[in-house]
C-alpha cells in the first residue's frame, strides 16, 4: 500500500517571491529589512536583527513567548508577517531596561524570582508592560486572567503575579 | 508552508479588485489565525492580500440607534469600547472569553467571524479531513472527537465554530456587512455561518471574492440581564467544551424576550426558535430554562468522546440562564460559576 | 559575614534572563550560518519508497537536502550511538540511518538552506511516498503482550495469600496517560566549523553526555568537539538524551562544511521522549487496626520497539510503609512509538499517584484519616533493603503541613464540605523520591584580587545551579557573592553528571567544598611563605576563609588577607579541581521526603474543577536557597496540578499519530489555573547523607500532587477517577 505523505496541499512548486523592504522601529530604533512575505515579526527580530531576546516557543500563537509591545500593545510577534509591520514602533524584551536601569518589571521578576529557566521570561514581561498599560488588571484574579496568554512551563505563576503586583504598585 | 506574495489594498474596491484578478489570494488582516493555518500547511494561498490598513477601524452609533463596527476594529478595542461595554455587555464577555490578550490585541472584528475549526483532523494534514480536502473523509467522526460537535452535523463533518464571540453576535442578531464585486449587501447572523452537510469545506456565506466591511449591532443590547459562561479543560486559554450566551428582557419574574445560543457545540452558533420561544412568558425559573435548554439540545448527538456535551450543555443552559435573570453575568476572572 | 548557604539569594543569572541577554541554543547567528528544517515521517511504521528531493533543490537559497540516500557516512554498530541514558537493552533510533520508519514524527530529511524562511518553504517541495506496515500504539489493546523487566524490589512474604485473607482489602487500576515535556524552548543546536573543530551549542542537560555521543556517532576526538549549553529554557528530562536535532546539525555542518543550525517545531518535539502511559494496579491489605498485611504495585509502561526504557513505578511503597508481605512487578509494552524517557520524577510522578491514591481509598475502607492511616503505616527503615534512612522527617511534614492547611477542620464525609455553588474536597498524599549524588569534579580559580571562577560541566536549566553554586562557592571561600563567576554548560570544563535525578545540587556543591578546601590549604602554605607568618605549624581544617581572610578557627586574631597571603607566595592564582566523595556507604536509604495537602472546589453541577490551596511540606536535607527551592517545588506542583486536571497526549491508534501535538490542546496549566501554592521545608539536618546534608529538589515537587487532587476531588465529589487526568466528564455523569 502506498500512501502520499507530501505535506504541501496542493503541490504547487511555486517560484520563490521577491524579498521586500520594510522599515520599522524597533526599541526606538528605525531599521530597514529585506525580508520575504512570509517572514514573520518573531523571525525577523530573531535572525534578522539578533534580537534573540524575544523567544520562538511554539510559532502559533500558543504560548506568548514572543510577545512584544507594537505601538505599545503586546502581540504574538509569531502570528503577524514582519512586511505587514511597515513603519511600526515594535518594542522587545531588549528595548525595556533604559541607560542600563531595569525596567521596574525586569526589577520585580528578579526579586520574586518570576522564572526558572527563563525562556518565556522576555514574553511575560513584555506581556505584563502591556498589561500595565490596558489598566485592566487591579486584583491578583484579573492578573491571572489576562496573563494566561503567557505559558509558564516551569510554573513561577504565583511569583509572576506577585513580580507584576509590585511594579504596578511603583508605576 | 508554500512561499505566497504580499500586496496591500489600498482601499475596499482595491481589495476586491486585487482578489479577483488571484483566485488562489486570501486577505489577511489580524492574521492570528491564517498566518496559523499557512504554518501547518492547511491554508496555501499564492497571494495575501494585506487589508489590516483600511479605515474600516470606527465603532459608531448608528440612527437608528444601534451600532456599526468597522471590520477591523480590534477585538480588544471592541471589548473594551465604552459603548459595548454598557450596551452590549454581552459582547464585550465573550469577546474577553476567547484566546489571549495578546491575540485579541491583533484579532479584527471580521477575521474573528471567518475563523476556522480547531478540529484536530483539521489542522493535521496527514489525515483525512472532508473539510480541508473535500472527499478525503471525515476522521472525527470515529476518531479523537472530544471537541466536536454534537448539532447540526452531517455524515461529512462534525466540525465546531471556536468563536466565542460569534456567540454573542448570533444572540444579538447582528448584521454582517459585505462588500464584493457586485456591490455591497448585508447577511443576518444566522445566514453568514453555514452547517457542513456535504459541502464542509464552506464554513460561511461570505463569497470569496467579498470583504466584510462592518458587523451591526441592532439597538437591543440585553444589558441588564445576559451572561457568557463558558466551560473549557482549564480555565483560561482554551476553545470552549461549551459555551452559552443568553439574553433576557424581564418584566418582574416575567420573561419579555429571551435569546440563546450555543458555542462549541456546532459548525455555527447554534440557536433555536423553539427554545427561545418557550421561554416567552415564562416565569425566570429553573423549570423554564430546562424546557429551554431541552428544545435547544433537540436532535443533539454524540460520536463517542463527546457524548458529554449534551449533558453539559443543557445545564450549562440552565445555569447561564439564571445567572441572566438573576442580572449576576459570570465573571471573567473569577472563576467561581455562581 | 553572613553565610550565604540557606539564605534567600536572588538569581545570579536573574539579569540576564529579564533583559534577554541570556542566549538558548537555537541563538548564536554566527556568519554564514546554515539553517537546517527537518521533514518528518507522516506515517508510524514502514519503509520509505521514494524520496524526491528535486523541488526543495529548485528553490533559491537551497543548499542541499540530506536523506537516508545521501547523508554523510555514519557508524553501523549500536555501541556508537549509546549514549549515557540510553537503555541497556536495545538499539538507540539512528536519524537519517535507513528507509524504515519506526515511529511518526521520524525525521526522514533535512533541507539546508541560506535562511530559516527558505528551508521552511523548501521542505515542503520535498515528497515522499511510504510503504505502510500495520502499527500499534494502543497500550490498553496492547497490554496482554506485556513482558515483564527486572523487578526493582524484592517480594517479601507471600503477598498474595496475606491479600486474600486481609480483613479490609482495596485493589484497583490506575492510569496514567503519555505526557510530553513541552519545555517552552523548542529543541534546537547550532553546529560551528572552526578549523577542524566542533563547537556544537545545544539544547541538553548533559553537554558532556551530548559530546560523547557526538564523537562516538562522527567519529571524532574528544578534543575536536565543544558542547556548549550555558542557558537552557526547560528539560524536565527532555534533554536528558541527546535529541535528533544535535545529530543533525552536525551531520549538516560535516556534510557543509559550515555552521548549521536545526531548530524543531513544536509539533516535531511529540516525537522526541515522553513520560510513558501507564497502568498501575494496587492491591493493599490491612487488617482492623489499620496497619497493612500486604502491599502489591504492578506496573505496565509503554516503551518503543527497539529500545527498553523502565523507570521504577512500583518500588516506592517500600520506602513510605511497612508491610511485612510485598510485591512488584514491572512490564513493557512494545509500541510502535518513539522510546519513551525520563520526564521529572520519573516512575514516581505516576507510581506514587497510584499508590496514594490507593492508600487514600483503603483509609476510606478503613474509615480512618487518610493522614492517620499514614502515620499508623509509617516506615522508619527502608521496608525493601531493611536500611535506616539517613534522615526521615516525613512525620513532621504530615504534621506541619496538616497544620498550615488546617486539615483538622476537614469533615471526612465526601461531599460534606460546600461553597454556595461549589462543592469542596480536600485531599493529601505523600511523595518521596531518591537523595542521591553523583562524582563531579569542581575547578575553582582563585586570583590574587579575592575574585573566583568555578567550574563545573553541569547545566542550570532553570534550577538555580548557577546560583546556588555561588552562594556555596562564596561560603567556602569567604568572599562577597558577588566575587564568584559561576561557568557551566560546556564540555570542556571539568567532569559533571547530567543535570537530573535531582542529584545536581548534591554532587557539585559537595565538590565545591572540597575544591575549596584544596583552595584553602593551597593559601594556607602561601600565607606560611610570609615573614613571620602566624600560621607556622597550622594545618588546612584549624583555618578557614572569612570575609577576604584566611582566619585560624582558634585564634580570630591570627588572620592574613586572601590577597597577602597570595602575594606572600607570589601567586597570582590558585587553581584546584577536587571531586566529590560519592558514599560507599550502603547503610542507609537516601530518599528526600513530602506531605501534600490540597483544596479543590468542584462546581456541584458542571464538574469544573478547581484547585484553590495547595500546601507542600518537603523534608530535603538542607535548603541552600530558599528563594530558588521555593520556586522549584512551587514549579513542581504546578506540574502535579497539570498532571492531575489537564496533561495527556492523545493518539489516534489509526493513524498512530498525536493528535494535539501543539500547546493549544496539549493542555498545560496557565496563570488563571494556579492559586495559592504554600511550600514548607522541613528543618532536617543529615550529616550522613553527604558532608553538606544536601538532597536535591528537583523531582519531590511533583510527587504526590496528583494524588492529592484526586483524593481532594473524591473528597469533594465522592467520585473516584482513577484515570488521569480528571477532566470534568469523569467527575460528571451528564447524560
Amino acid at each position: 500500500m502506498t500512501h502520499s505523505g507530501t505535506a504541501a496541499p496542493t503541490g504547487r512548486v511555486a517560484t520563490m517571491p521577491e524579498k521586500i523592504s520594510v522599515t520599522l522601529s524597533v526599541n526606538r530604533k528605525p531599521v530597514r529589512l529585506l525580508v520575504a512575505p512570509w517572514t514573520t515579526l518573531l523571525d525577523a527580530l530573531r535572525d534578522h536583527l539578533d534580537l534573540t531576546g524575544t523567544k520562538k516557543g511554539c510559532d502559533h500563537g500558543q504560548c506568548g513567548a514572543c510577545t512584544v509591545l507594537v505601538e505599545g500593545r503586546r502581540i504574538n510577534s509569531c502570528l503577524t508577517l514582519a512586511v505587514m509591520q511597515e513603519g511600526a514602533e515594535i518594542t522587545t524584551i531588549e528595548g525595556l531596561a533604559r541607560d542600563g536601569e531595569l525596567h521596574p518589571l525586569q526589577q520585580a521578576f528578579i526579586d520574586h524570582d518570576a522564572f526558572q529557566c527563563g525562556y518565556c521570561t522576555s514574553g511575560q514581561i513584555c506581556s505584563a508592560a502591556g498589561l500595565i498599560a490596558e489598566g485592566r488588571a487591579k486584583t491578583a484574579a484579573e492578573i491571572r486572567e489576562l496573563m494566561s496568554g503567557n505559558i509558564c512551563r516551569c510554573g513561577a505563576y504565583p511569583n509572576i503575579v506577585a513580580a507584576i503586583q509590585q511594579a504596578m504598585e511603583r508605576s | 508552508m508554500i512561499p505566497f506574495q504580499y500586496t496591500r489594498a489600498n482601499d475596499v474596491a482595491d481589495a476586491i479588485k486585487q482578489i479577483a484578478t488571484d483566485p488562489s489570494a486570501k486577505f489577511i488582516a489580524g492574521g492570528t489565525n491564517l498566518i496559523d493555518l499557512i504554518k501547518y500547511d492547511v491554508a496555501a494561498p499564492t497571494r495575501l492580500i494585506d487589508i489590516s490598513r483600511l479605515p474600516l477601524r470606527n465603532v459608531e452609533e448608528t440612527a437608528t440607534g444601534g451600532v456599526l463596527i468597522g471590520a477591523l476594529v480590534p477585538n480588544t478595542d471592541l471589548a473594551y469600547h465604552p459603548v459595548i461595554e454598557q450596551r452590549y455587555p454581552l459582547l464585550s464577555r465573550s469577546i474577553l472569553a476567547g484566546a489571549s490578550q495578546q491575540l485579541r490585541n491583533m484579532a479584527s472584528t471580521g477575521g474573528n467571524l471567518v475563523q476556522r475549526t480547531r478540529c484536530f483532523y483539521f489542522y493535521d494534514v496527514a489525515t483525512p479531513c472532508n473539510k480541508r480536502e473535500p472527499g478525503s473523509g471525515c476522521s472525527a467522526i470515529d476518531g479523537i472527537n472530544r471537541i466536536n460537535a454534537i448539532l447540526g452535523t452531517s455524515d461529512s463533518c462534525i466540525a465546531t465554530h471556536p468563536s466565542d464571540m460569534c456567540v454573542a453576535l448570533a444572540v444579538l442578531e447582528a448584521i454582517v456587512h459585505v462588500v464584493g464585486p457586485a456591490g455591497a449587501r448585508n447577511i443576518a447572523f444566522a445566514d453568514f455561518h453555514r452547517l457542513p452537510g456535504n459541502t464542509p469545506q464552506r464554513d460561511t456565506n461570505l463569497e470569496p471574492d467579498e470583504i466584510i466591511t462592518a458587523i451591526e449591532l441592532p439597538p437591543k443590547g440585553f444589558s441588564a440581564n445576559y451572561s457568557y459562561l463558558k466551560i473549557r479543560d482549564r480555565l483560561s486559554y482554551a476553545f470552549a467544551l461549551v459555551s452559552v450566551a443568553a439574553a433576557l428582557e424581564l418584566e418582574g419574574d416575567t420573561i419579555k424576550e429571551a435569546r440563546l445560543a450555543l458555542g462549541g457545540v456546532a459548525h455555527k452558533p447554534w440557536r433555536s426558535s423553539a427554545a427561545e420561544a418557550a421561554l416567552l412568558g415564562q416565569r425566570a425559573d429553573r423549570a423554564a430554562f430546562t424546557k429551554a435548554a431541552d428544545w435547544l439540545l433537540h436532535g443533539a448527538k454524540g460520536y463517542g468522546h463527546n457524548d458529554f456535551k449534551i449533558g453539559l450543555a443543557r445545564r450549562a443552559i440552565i445555569r447561564t440562564l439564571s445567572q441572566a435573570a438573576r442580572g449576576t453575568p459570570q465573571s471573567i476572572s473569577d472563576k467561581k460559576i455562581r | 559575614m553572613a553565610s550565604y548557604i540557606g539564605t534567600a539569594t536572588s538569581r545570579v543569572d536573574g539579569r540576564a534572563k529579564v533583559t534577554g541577554e541570556a542566549k538558548y541554543a537555537g541563538e548564536f547567528n554566527v556568519p554564514g550560518l546554515v539553517h537546517g528544517y527537518v521533514v518528518d515521517s507522516t506515517i508510524p511504521k514502514g519503509r520509505i519508497a521514494r524520496i524526491d528531493t528535486s523541488g526543495a533543490l529548485g528553490m533559491a537559497g537551497v543548499i542541499d537536502v540530506l536523506t537516508h540516500q545521501n547523508r554523510p557516512q555514519m557508524p553501523d554498530k549500536d555501541a556508537a550511538y549509546k549514549d549515557e541514558v540510553a537503555p541497556e537493552n536495545g538499539s538507540p533510533y539512528r536519524p537519517l540511518y535507513d528507509d524504515r520508519i519506526l515511529f511518526t514524527g521520524q525525521p526522514v530529511a533535512l533541507v539546508l538552506a541560506e535562511d530559516w524562511e527558505t528551508a521552511r518553504v523548501a521542505a515542503s517541495q520535498v515528497k515522499i511516498e511510504y510503504e505502510k506496515e500495520p502499527h500499534v500504539t494502543d497500550l490498553q489493546a496492547e497490554r496482554s503482550r506485556a513482558f515483564t523487566v527486572d523487578a526493582p524490589e524484592k517480594p517479601r512474604g507471600d503477598a498474595e495469600q496475606a491479600f486474600a485473607s486481609a480483613p479490609v482489602r482495596h485493589a484497583a487500576e490506575y492510569s496514567i496517560p503519555t505526557e510530553h515535556h513541552n519545555p517552552m524552548e523548542l529543541f534546537a543546536s547550532t553546529a560551528i566549523w572552526e578549523d577542524g573543530r566542533l563547537t556544537v551549542y545545544d539544547k541538553t542537560q548533559g553537554v558532556q553526555n551530548v559530546q560523547k555521543y557526538l564523537c562516538g556517532v562522527f567519529k571524532m576526538k574528544p578534543d575536536e568537539v565543544r558542547v556548549m549549553s550555558p542557558y537552557m529554557g526547560g528539560g524536565f528530562g527532555a534533554g536528558l538524551r541527546p535529541q535528533y536535532q544535535v545529530m543533525l546539525a552536525v551531520l549538516g555542518a560535516c556534510a557543509l562544511k559550515r555552521p548549521v543550525r536545526v531548530m524543531l517545531t513544536r509539533a516535531q518535539m511529540y516525537a522526541l521522549g515522553y513520560r510513558p502511559a501507564s497502568i498501575e494496579r494496587l492491591a493493599l491489605g490491612a487488617n482492623e487496626g489499620g496497619t497493612l498485611e500486604s502491599m502489591q504495585h504492578e506496573a505496565i509502561a509503554v516503551t518503543s520497539q527497539f529500545e527498553e526504557f523502565a523507570r521504577n513505578d512500583t518500588g516506592w511503597g517500600n520506602l513510605l510503609y511497612k508491610s511485612p508481605n510485598a510485591k512488584f512487578s514491572h512490564k513493557l509494552v512494545k509500541l510502535d512509538l518513539p522510546t519513551s524517557c525520563d520526564m521529572r520524577a520519573p516512575g514516581a510522578a505516576t507510581g506514587v499517584y497510584a499508590l496514594e491514591c490507593a492508600m487514600d481509598e483503603l483509609a476510606i475502607a478503613l474509615k480512618t484519616d487518610p493522614v492517620q492511616l499514614r502515620l499508623q503505616c509509617y516506615s522508619d527503615r527502608h521496608q525493601g533493603e531493611d536500611l535506616p534512612y539517613t534522615s526521615k522527617q516525613l512525620r513532621e511534614c504530615y504534621r506541619q503541613g496538616a497544620a498550615e492547611f488546617g486539615w483538622e477542620k476537614r469533615n471526612p464525609e465526601p461531599r460534606s464540605m460546600r461553597d454556595g455553588s461549589e462543592l469542596v474536597g480536600w485531599g493529601m498524599a505523600s511523595g518521596v523520591w531518591e537523595a542521591l549524588q553523583m562524582p563531579a569534579t569542581v575547578r575553582i580559580v582563585l586570583t590574587a584580587n579575592g575574585h573566583a571562577e568555578v567550574a563545573t560541566a553541569a547545566s542550570d536549566i532553570g534550577t538555580g545551579t548557577y546560583t546556588i553554586m555561588a552562594q556555596v562557592a562564596a561560603d567556602m571561600l569567604g568572599l562577597p557573592i558577588d566575587n564568584i563567576s559561576v561557568k557551566l554548560g560546556d564540555s570542556t570544563l571539568p567532569q559533571c553528571p547530567l543535570e537530573g535525578g535531582s542529584w545536581i545540587a548534591s554532587s557539585v556543591c559537595n565538590a565545591i567544598a572540597n575544591t575549596a578546601r584544596a583552595v584553602r590549604g593551597d593559601l594556607l602554605e602561601l600565607a606560611k611563605q610570609a615573614k613571620d607568618s602566624p600560621f607556622a605549624g597550622v594545618g588546612v581544617d584549624d583555618v578557614g576563609l572569612v570575609d577576604g581572610k584566611i582566619v585560624s578557627k582558634r585564634d580570630a586574631s591570627c588572620a592574613m588577607p586572601i590577597a597577602s597571603a597570595m602575594l606572600s607566595g607570589k601567586a597570582e592564582r590558585i587553581t584546584r579541581e577536587e571531586t566529590n566523595n560519592v558514599a560507599e556507604d550502603k547503610s542507609h536509604a537516601r530518599n528526600v521526603h513530602s506531605a501534600i495537602f490540597a483544596e479543590v472546589k468542584v462546581d456541584e453541577e458542571l464538574g469544573v474543577i478547581r484547585v484553590t490551596r495547595v500546601v507542600k511540606a518537603v523534608a530535603a536535607g538542607r535548603i541552600l536557597n530558599p528563594k530558588t527551592a521555593h520556586s522549584q517545588v512551587m514549579g513542581g506542583v504546578v506540574w502535579g496540578i497539570g498532571m492531575a486536571l489537564h496533561e495527556e497526549t492523545l493518539y489516534d491508534h489509526r493513524f498512530g499519530r498525536v493528535m494535539n501535538a501543539n500547546i493549544a490542546e496539549y493542555h498545560v496549566p496557565v496563570n488563571a489555573d494556579i492559586h495559592d501554592i504554600k511550600v514548607i521545608f522541613v528543618d532536617e539536618p543529615d550529616a550522613i547523607v553527604n558532608p553538606l546534608g544536601i538532597k536535591g529538589l528537583g523531582e519531590i515537587g511533583i510527587v504526590g500532587v496528583a494524588a492529592a487532587i484526586a483524593n481532594a476531588v473524591y473528597h469533594a465529589t465522592g467520585k473516584r477517577v482513577r484515570d488521569l487526568p480528571i477532566t470534568l466528564d469523569k467527575v460528571i455523569q451528564f447524560n
